[in-house]
């Protein structure tokens, strides 16, 4: 079995698991909320490779469109919305106590699976699946099949799921009480040439305000 | 091709430290990206799973656990919006009274 294990393999599984731990930690330990959501990228980007290595290829795809695209810049998006500054005093001070117990329970947790893990708790049945074998070429069919046919219940679930979170996501966003949202909430300072021309604008001459339709 | 017990102990430390962010950190948006983490070390866990058992169910399983995992962040970061509107700075913490 050893044996087996090319070079190049254990380069990029080390290499991408750097990377994922790397940017973990980047999540973990960075303070500016920037910095930790491009250290997930990081990581998810490592993990996409990761699934490359083990043949999973349209996983990998849309982990990186889904995950690093979609879902990173939601939270960029949040994040500038709410402005960095305010993210960043947000960050309360732990106090070295809490720290320690959030260190160890972490670590114990990492300990318990290794453990599992190297007692050989994980070793396969042997048994054969009910779902279909694998087939890293033709893996979209693969899944697609499995999906609609034995998991079709579960992804008709799942398009339910998605619209209860778009309405809620709705719902959350709404002004309170109902109200309409007050355009004037949002006041636009009135652009005129002059402040055009010393940004460094120059639009021509201000249109006439009586224009023949 | 690496075993998938290699995978696994890799899975295990992204977990771990996923945990360990949660319980450290106190900024939502911090913590919600630590859920992420975990997310994708477990999806890491069923990719090698159905690589060593052969079987697709473990990669359908990922594609259910993304879509979660993106309607949840959808609706949690909807929350995280709505009560910084109202409660500017409000860390974890300061969020224990579930009335506004």
């Amino acid at each position: 079995m050893l044996a087996a294990v090319s070079t190049v393999s254990i380069i990029t599984f080390a290499i991408a698991g750097i990377i994922c731990i790397g940017g973990a930690l980047g999540v973990v330990f960075l303070s500016n909320p920037v910095h930790n959501a491009l250290s997930l990228v990081a990581t998810l980007f490592g993990v996409a490779v990761l699934f490359i290595a083990q043949g999973a290829y349209f996983l990998a795809a849309i982990q990186v469109i889904i995950y690093a695209g979609a879902i990173v810049v939601l939270f960029l998006f949040v994040i500038m919305l709410l402005g960095v500054d305010r993210i960043t005093s947000m960050a309360s001070e732990r106090s070295p106590l809490t720290l320690a117990i959030g260190a160890v329970l972490g670590a114990g947790v990492t300990v318990g699976i290794l453990t599992a893990i190297l007692a050989g708790i994980d070793t396969p049945t042997g048994q054969r699946s009910v779902s279909g074998a694998l087939d890293p070429a033709n893996d979209l069919n693969v899944i697609g099949k499995a999906l609609f046919t034995q998991y079709v219940f579960a992804f008709e679930i799942t398009s339910l799921l998605l619209t209860i979170a778009v309405v809620g996501a709705v719902v959350l966003s709404r002004k309170a009480k109902g109200e309409p949202i007050d355009l004037d909430e949002f006041p636009q300072p009135e652009l005129t040439a002059a402040d055009m021309a010393d940004d460094g604008l120059d639009l021509g001459p201000a249109p006439s305000a009586e224009v023949d339709q | 091709m690496i075993g998938h017990q290699a995978y696994l102990m890799l899975a295990a430390v992204i977990f771990g430290i996923g945990a360990a962010g949660i319980l450290i950190r106190r900024n939502p948006l911090i913590m919600f990206m630590c859920i992420e983490l975990m997310l994708n070390a477990v999806n890491l866990t069923f990719v090698a799973f159905s690589r060593a058992l052969d079987d697709v169910g473990g990669q359908v399983v990922v594609f259910f656990v993304m879509v979660v995992a993106a309607a949840e962040i959808v609706v949690g970061l909807g929350i995280i919006v709505a009560i910084m509107r109202r409660r500017p700075g409000a860390n974890a913490d300061e969020l224990s009274l579930m009335k506004g």
